[in-house]
C-alpha cells in the first residue's frame, strides 16, 4: 500500500458524479435537446417559461445515456444570461440530471460566464476562438480556468472557420500552443472541434467535409494526444432535414468512421443514436459513400441518396422511455413520483387517488404519506441524498396543493380550530420536515400557525401566549438547535407556560428529548418522531386523556433517562497485566522524597473562618445559582451583572453574620505516614506497628505510544526501591448549618436557605483548598516557596494532588474506611460515615495527599474483568459487594 | 523556515484541532465578547468566535499555543466566519478584513511564543449561504445569494489573510463545492491583481454529511475531487460531519485518486444523542494511527470536538509513520 499510486493525464469532468474520458471509453455522447437553437420544444418551453417542463426534456436525454448535458440558450428573443442562469439552477436542484457533466454551449461569453457560476462541478465550455483575436481568446481562456472548466476551442480564427484538413489542424496547433504555454492550461482539459459541416448539399466543394473534419481528427490527436476532439454531429446531415431515418442513418455512419480516427465526443440526440450495423444495407453503402466522399464524381453518390431518401418514409420514431411504472396502481404512481421527485403526472394521479379516496385527506394520510416513508426510509439507509428529498418535498407540496380546496371546502368550523404554533428555532434554516408536519396537522382540522425558521425563542413565546395556542411545535436539523430547543422549553418554565411542548426534526431524538429537554419544563414536552406521528400526539394532547397521555411519557422518559446513563461506548481496552507493565515511569533513585515534618494525625478545631473564606472559589456559587461566567467577570455582566452582584453581596452579608455569631464551626484533621508501593497497585501504609493496605486500580484503556497506564499507586515509592517514602490524607468539615436551614425554612426564606447550603460547600472546599496549601508548604513542606495566586489554585497549578476515595481516579468508596481509620474516627474528625459512605454534615471532604511532582488527577474508566477479579483478591471483600460498589467503572 | 512541501516529504504534518471546543471551555461572557470597543454594539455578539481575534487576541493566541505544544504543525487561524456574508448575522461586514488580519497575528504570535516550526493556515469557511441549494423549496431555482457576491466576501478575507502573512489559505469544511469554487476563484483573482505577492498554498478539505457518501450538495467524493483540483492544491482532503471511524472508506478513497498530498481531520467521534463529542484522545488517535499505516494521509490532525489532548494523541502516534507517497503523475495516456 505504501508504493505510490499512479495517476494517468484523463479527462476528468464531474456533475454530482465524475466522468473521466479514458482511452477505453470509446465515445461519450453529449445530450443536444436543450439546445433552443436546436430544439424548437425546448426554445418554445423556454420562451414560455415553462421550466418544469423543459427540464423534462433534459431528464429525458439523461435517461435516454446522454452521459452529458450540452445547454445553449442562444436565441434572440431570450434574455440568454437569465435564461442559462434560471435552467442550470433549477438544473442543480434535480439530482437525475445534475448528476452528469454540463456542457455550456453559447458563442457569447456572457452566457457562458452566467453558465459557470451556476454550477458546482466540472463544466466543459463550447466555445472559445480565435476568431476574434488572440487577445480576446486568452482572456477568456483565462476565466475559464478560473473556473476549472475544460474547454471546447473551435477550429476558427480571424480568417474563418477552418473547413480544409490543413487549416484545421494549423489552427488548432496554434491554440493548443497559446493554451499550454501562454495560459497554462492542461493539456488533456483542451477540446478540439474542428468543425462539422453539412455534406450532400449538392455543392461540390461541401463533398469533402466530413472526410477532412475525419482525417483533421486523426492528425490531431496524433501531434496533440491527450486534447480530446469533439463535434456537433448532427450538423452533417443538415441537407436531409426532416428525415430522421436517413439522417440517424448518416450520423450512425459518420460516427463510426470519425471515432474510429479519434473523436472521442459528440453532440447527439442520445434517443435517436442507432447502431451502425443494423442500419439496412443499402442505406449503410450509400451513406458510406457520401460520408467518405466515394464514388461521388458529379455528386454521383449524392444524388443516389437523395433519391433513396424520398423511397423511405420518415417513420416517426417513438421515444424509448421507461414509463411501466404509469401502468401501475395510483398509490404506485404517487409513490413513484414522490420517490422519483417527478411532478409531471402528479396533478393526474392526484386526481385519480381524489376521486378514488372516500376523503381528500384520506390521499394525504394514505398514498402521499406512505411514498414519504419510503422516501424517509431511503435517505435513512443513505440510498437517497438530500436535494433528492428536497424534490420530494416539491411533489408533495404539489399534491396537497391540488387536494386542499377539496379538504377546505369539507371544513365547516376552521375558526375554532386549536391552534398548533411552529417553528424552526433560532440559528436553522432547515423546515421541510416541519413544512410537512404543518401540511398532514393542516389536513386534520388543526389551524397550523407556522412562524417559519430561524425563529427566536422570545418571538415565538410571545406569539404562543397572544395567539393562545394550545401546543407548540419546534423543529431544527442541525446539532445546535438542540441547545437551542432545550432553551425553549426552559423559557416555557419561566414563564409559568402550561401548553405542551412538541420536538422534531432530523437530529432530535427520543432520548435527547427525554435527558436534556423534558427536564426543563414540567407539562408536557413531547418527541415526535416523524409527521405521521404528529396527528396522533396533538389529538392526544387535546382531549380528555391528556393527563393520562402525559403521565406516560414522563414514564416512558425516565426509563429513557435511566437507560441512558447506563449506557457504555465502545472503547479498546489492553489487558490488566499489559496495564500494570505501562506504568509511569519514575526514577526513584534520582529524587529526594520529601519527609513530613510529623507522621501521625494532627486536628485543627474550630479553624477560623475568616481564613477561610479567602480561599472562596466563587464561580461554582453562582453556577449554583445558574449563573454561568468566570468571576469576577460575572459580576459586571451586562445580561446577568446586576443580579450576580446582589447574590455576591447577599452572600458575604450572609457569610459575616454567620461568622460573626459564630453560628458555624470548622474542622479538619491531617496525617502522614511512612508509605511504599508493595505491589503495582497496592500501597503498604505503617501507622506506629500497624500496616494498612490501600487498594487502587490501573486504567486499562489502550494509550497511544509512549502515555502510561495511570494508578494513584505509581506516586509511591515501589518498597524494592529501599527508599521511604510517605502519603498523606485529610478531612474537613463545616458544622452547624441544620439550624439555618431551620430557620429559613420557618420564615418560607428559599433564596437565604439555598444560600447557606451553597456557602456551605463553598466554605469546605476553601478549607480543603487552605490546608492542602499548609501541608504543602508547611506540615510536610515539599514546596516551602510556593507562591501561587487564587486563580493558580483554582487551576491546580500546585505540585501534588488530593484526590478523593469515591472520585475519578479512585473510585472505590469502600476506602474511606480506611483513610477514617488511618486519622482516627469520629473523634478527630467530626464526621459520620453512613453505611452508604457518605458523610455527615453534608459540607465534608476528604481526600490522600500524594507529593510527588509528577502525580495528576485523572480518570480510571473503564476496568474489565481480569482487573476486578485481581482487585476482589486484594481487597479481601465478597465479589458481590464490591461489583455493587465499582459498577460505574466496570465495563459490560 | 522550511517549505512545508520539504516537511511533507519527510513526515506526516499534524494539523491543530478544534477552535469552537476550546473558546466554549472560557465561557465567555456578552461582555467578554464585545470587549471595550464593542461594547455598545447594537446586537448580540457572543457567539461570534471571530471576533475574539480583535476583543480578547490573548485567548486566541494561547489557544494556538496549546495545540503547538500539543504538536501542531500546521495552525489554522480563527476565521472561519470572518467574511462579509457570515458576518452579516451580526452586522459586522465591515470588519471581515480587520478580522483576518487579526487572526494571523494571534496565530503569528503564538508561534513566535512557543518558539517551535510551524505553517499558519488561514481558515476560510464554508459561508452560511450556499451557491448550489435553495432555500425556498417552493422555488428551486432561487438563490439566497450569487457567485459574484461569494468571490467579492473570498477576496476580501483572501486580501486580509495575505496581508497578515500565511503560509496557506485552508478553504474547508466545503459542502457545497460551487461556494469552494468561489473561493478558488477568489484566490486566483487577488493572486492575478497582486502579482507581487509571494502566492500561499491551497489547501482543500471537503466534508461528507452522511451515510449516502456525498456532500451536501449532493456530489460523490471523486466529483467533488474533479471538481476543485484546478485550484492546483497542497492537499486535498476531508473534515468534519463525520468521525474517523465513518470518514475512513472516504479517506481511504482519495488517497487512491489524489495527485496531491491529502489530509484529513474528522470530529472526535460522532455527537451522542446530546450532541456533545464523546470520543477519547486515544480513540481518535487509534483510527489516524491505523490510516497513517496504510499510508492514506499526509496531514492529519481534528475537528469539532477535538482538543490538544487529541492532537497530541495524534502527534505521538504517527509520529514515526511514514507519509503517503506522492502517486505518480504519467505523461502519457497508455
Amino acid at each position: 500500500m505504501s508504493e505510490s499510486a499512479v495517476i494517468k493525464p484523463y479527462l476528468r469532468l464531474s456533475g454530482l458524479e465524475s466522468l473521466v474520458v479514458r482511452p477505453e471509453s470509446n465515445f461519450i455522447n453529449i445530450g443536444e435537446r436543450t439546445n433552443v437553437t436546436g430544439s424548437k420544444k425546448f426554445a418554445r418551453l423556454v420562451r414560455e417559461n415553462k421550466y418544469e417542463e423543459a427540464l423534462s426534456i433534459a431528464r429525458q436525454q439523461v435517461e435516454n445515456g446522454a452521459q452529458m448535458l450540452d445547454v445553449n440558450m442562444d436565441d434572440a428573443m431570450l434574455d440568454g444570461v437569465t435564461a442559462m442562469t434560471t435552467f442550470l439552477n433549477l438544473v442543480q436542484s434535480e439530482p437525475d440530471i445534475a448528476k452528469i457533466p454540463i456542457m455550456i454551449d453559447s458563442s457569447k461569453f456572457a452566457i457562458i460566464e452566467a453558465g459557470l457560476k451556476c454550477v458546482q462541478g466540472k463544466c466543459i465550455v463550447n466555445s472559445i476562438s480565435m476568431k476574434e483575436g488572440e487577445e480576446k481568446f486568452i482572456r477568456e481562456a483565462e476565466i475559464c480556468k478560473m473556473f476549472g472548466a475544460a474547454v471546447v476551442v473551435m477550429a476558427f480564427d480571424e480568417k474563418g472557420q477552418a473547413d480544409t484538413k490543413e487549416r484545421k489542424i494549423q489552427i488548432c496547433r496554434k491554440a493548443y500552443q497559446i493554451l499550454t504555454e501562454k495560459v497554462g492550461y492542461p493539456p488533456q482539459d483542451i477540446i478540439f472541434d474542428p468543425n462539422i459541416f453539412a455534406i450532400a448539399t449538392g455543392i461540390e466543394e461541401h463533398n469533402n467535409y466530413a472526410v477532412d473534419f475525419i482525417e483533421a481528427t486523426r492528425e490531431i490527436k496524433r501531434l496533440m494526444p491527450l486534447a480530446k476532439v469533439s463535434g456537433g454531429v448532427s450538423n452533417v446531415s443538415f441537407s436531409f432535414r426532416g428525415n430522421d431515418h436517413v439522417r440517424e442513418a448518416m450520423h450512425a455512419v459518420f460516427l463510426y468512421h470519425a471515432i474510429k480516427a479519434g473523436l472521442d465526443m459528440g453532440i447527439v440526440n442520445a434517443g435517436q443514436l442507432i447502431v451502425y450495423d443494423e442500419i439496412e444495407p443499402q442505406l449503410r453503402q450509400l451513406c458510406e459513400d457520401v460520408v467518405l466522399n466515394r464514388n461521388n464524381d458529379n455528386n454521383e453518390a449524392t444524388e443516389k441518396l437523395i433519391v433513396f431518401a424520398e423511397t423511405v418514409k420518415a417513420k416517426g420514431k417513438e421515444v424509448v422511455k421507461d414509463d411501466a411504472w404509469r401502468k401501475g396502481t395510483v398509490e404506485e404512481r404517487l409513490s413513484y413520483s414522490l420517490v422519483n421527485g417527478i411532478t409531471d403526472f402528479i396533478d393526474m394521479d392526484t386526481e385519480d387517488a381524489r376521486l378514488k379516496y372516500p376523503r381528500p385527506l384520506d390521499v394525504i394520510e394514505g398514498p402521499l404519506m406512505d411514498g414519504m416513508n419510503v422516501v424517509g426510509d431511503l435517505f435513512g439507509s443513505g440510498k437517497m441524498f438530500l436535494p433528492q428529498v428536497v424534490k420530494s418535498a416539491r411533489v408533495m407540496k404539489k399534491s396537497v396543493a391540488i387536494l386542499t380546496p377539496y379538504i377546505e371546502a369539507e371544513k365547516t368550523e376552521v375558526t375554532d380550530a386549536p391552534i398548533i404554533l411552529t417553528a424552526t428555532v433560532k440559528g436553522d434554516v432547515h423546515d421541510i420536515g416541519k413544512n410537512i408536519v404543518g401540511v398532514v396537522l393542516g389536513c386534520n382540522g388543526y389551524q397550523v400557525k407556522d412562524m417559519g425558521v430561524m425563529v427566536p425563542t422570545d418571538k415565538l413565546l410571545d406569539e404562543a401566549e397572544r395567539c393562545g395556542a394550545a401546543m407548540v411545535g419546534v423543529s431544527g436539523l442541525i446539532t445546535p438547535s438542540l441547545d437551542e430547543m432545550v432553551h425553549v422549553a426552559h423559557e416555557m418554565k419561566r414563564r409559568g407556560m402550561t401548553i405542551p411542548l412538541l420536538i422534531g426534526g432530523a437530529t432530535t431524538s427520543r432520548i435527547h428529548t427525554a435527558v436534556k429537554i423534558a427536564p426543563q419544563y414540567d407539562n408536557g414536552v413531547i418527541h415526535v418522531a416523524d409527521a405521521s406521528k404528529s396527528v396522533t400526539v396533538a389529538g392526544s394532547l387535546l382531549n380528555e386523556k391528556k393527563e393520562k397521555f402525559l403521565e406516560d411519557i414522563k414514564t416512558e422518559y425516565q426509563k429513557v433517562r435511566t437507560d441512558f446513563e447506563n449506557k457504555k461506548p465502545v472503547k479498546k481496552y489492553i489487558s490488566y497485566e499489559e496495564a500494570q507493565a505501562n506504568k509511569v515511569q519514575i526514577n526513584w533513585e534520582a529524587y529526594n522524597t520529601p519527609a513530613p515534618t510529623f507522621t501521625g494525625t494532627r486536628t485543627f478545631e474550630n479553624y477560623d473562618l475568616n481564613e477561610i473564606r479567602q480561599f472562596i472559589d466563587w464561580k461554582p456559587y453562582f453556577i449554583a445559582w445558574e449563573l454561568h461566567g468566570s468571576f469576577p467577570q460575572i459580576l459586571t455582566d451586562e445580561t446577568v451583572g446586576v443580579e450576580a452582584t446582589k447574590l455576591y453581596n447577599d452572600a458575604n452579608a450572609l457569610l459575616d453574620k454567620v461568622i460573626a455569631e459564630k453560628g458555624l464551626t470548622a474542622h479538619g484533621a491531617i496525617g502522614f505516614w511512612p508509605a511504599n508501593a508493595v505491589a503495582s497497585d497496592t500501597i503498604r501504609v505503617k501507622n506506629g506497628t500497624a500496616e494498612i493496605h490501600l487498594e487502587y486500580l490501573r486504567q486499562q484503556i489502550k494509550k497511544a505510544p509512549g502515555q502510561p497506564n495511570l494508578s494513584l499507586a505509581d506516586f509511591i515509592a515501589p518498597v524494592s526501591t529501599g527508599i521511604e517514602d510517605y502519603i498523606g490524607a485529610f478531612t474537613v468539615t463545616i458544622e452547624g448549618i441544620e439550624k439555618y436551614i431551620k430557620k429559613f425554612e420557618a420564615e418560607y426564606d428559599d433564596y437565604n436557605k439555598i444560600s447557606i447550603q451553597a456557602l456551605c460547600d463553598r466554605l469546605v472546599e476553601s478549607f480543603a483548598e487552605c490546608l492542602h496549601q499548609r501541608v504543602r508548604k508547611e506540615f510536610w513542606g515539599f514546596a516551602k516557596d510556593e507562591n501561587l495566586t487564587k486563580e493558580d489554585l483554582i487551576k491546580e497549578r500546585y505540585q501534588g494532588i488530593r484526590p478523593a476515595p469515591g472520585y475519578p481516579a479512585c473510585p472505590d468508596h469502600l476506602e474511606k474506611h480506611k483513610l477514617f481509620k488511618l486519622l482516627g474516627g469520629k473523634n478527630t474528625t467530626h464526621i459520620n460515615l453512613t453505611d452508604s459512605l457518605a458523610m455527615y454534615p453534608a459540607s465534608s471532604v476528604c481526600g490522600w495527599y500524594f507529593s510527588h511532582p509528577r502525580s495528576q488527577y485523572f480518570g480510571i474508566g473503564k476496568i474489565k474483568e481480569d482487573q476486578f477479579e485481581d482487585y476482589v483478591q486484594r481487597s479481601r471483600l465478597t465479589e458481590e459487594q464490591l461489583r455493587l460498589w465499582l459498577r460505574p467503572v466496570l465495563n459490560d | 523556515m522550511k517549505h512545508i512541501r520539504e516537511a511533507l516529504e519527510q513526515r506526516i504534518l499534524i494539523i491543530d484541532g478544534a477552535m469552537g471546543t476550546m473558546i466554549q471551555q472560557h465561557q465567555l461572557t456578552e461582555a467578554a465578547f464585545r470587549g471595550e470597543r464593542f461594547k455598545n454594539w447594537a446586537l448580540d455578539v457572543k457567539g461570534n468566535n471571530d471576533l475574539l481575534s480583535i476583543t480578547q487576541p490573548q485567548i486566541i493566541t494561547e489557544i494556538h499555543k496549546q495545540y503547538l505544544n500539543a504538536g501542531a504543525d500546521i495552525i489554522e487561524t480563527n476565521t472561519f466566519s470572518s467574511t462579509a456574508i457570515a458576518q452579516a448575522d451580526y452586522k459586522m461586514e465591515s470588519l471581515a478584513h480587520e478580522l483576518n488580519v487579526a487572526a494571523v497575528q494571534c496565530a503569528r504570535e503564538a508561534v513566535r511564543q512557543s518558539g517551535k516550526e510551524a505553517w499558519i493556515a488561514g481558515a476560510i469557511g464554508p459561508l452560511n449561504k450556499t451557491l448550489s441549494l435553495s432555500p425556498d423549496v417552493n422555488n428551486p431555482g432561487y438563490r439566497a445569494v450569487t457567485f459574484d457576491q461569494v468571490v467579492a466576501a473570498y477576496y476580501e478575507q483572501v486580501s486580509g489573510l495575505t496581508e497578515g502573512g500565511v503560509d496557506i489559505l485552508l478553504i474547508e469544511t466545503i459542502f457545497d463545492t460551487l461556494n469552494a469554487k468561489a473561493a478558488i476563484y477568489a484566490i486566483k483573482k487577488f493572486y492575478h491583481d497582486h502579482p507581487e505577492m509571494p502566492q500561499a498554498e491551497i489547501m482543500i478539505s471537503g466534508t461528507i454529511t452522511d451515510a449516502s457518501g456525498r456532500t451536501l450538495s449532493g456530489q460523490t467524493l471523486e466529483g467533488f475531487y474533479v471538481s476543485v483540483m484546478h485550484a492546483n492544491p497542497l492537499s486535498i482532503g476531508l473534515n468534519c460531519a463525520l468521525g474517523a471511524k465513518e470518514m475512513r472508506s472516504h479517506i481511504e478513497e482519495l488517497s487512491q485518486i489524489a495527485s496531491c498530498y491529502v489530509s484529513a481531520y474528522p470530529n472526535a467521534g460522532l455527537p451522542n444523542a446530546m450532541g456533545e463529542y464523546d470520543e477519547t484522545p486515544h480513540e481518535t488517535a487509534h483510527f489516524l494511527e491505523e490510516w497513517a499505516e496504510k499510508g492514506f494521509v499526509n496531514i492529519v490532525g481534528g475537528c469539532c470536538g477535538t482538543t490538544p489532548e487529541h492532537i497530541k494523541h495524534i502527534a505521538d502516534s504517527v509520529r514515526k509513520l511514514k507519509p503517503r507517497p506522492l502517486p505518480e503523475l504519467e505523461k502519457g495516456l497508455i
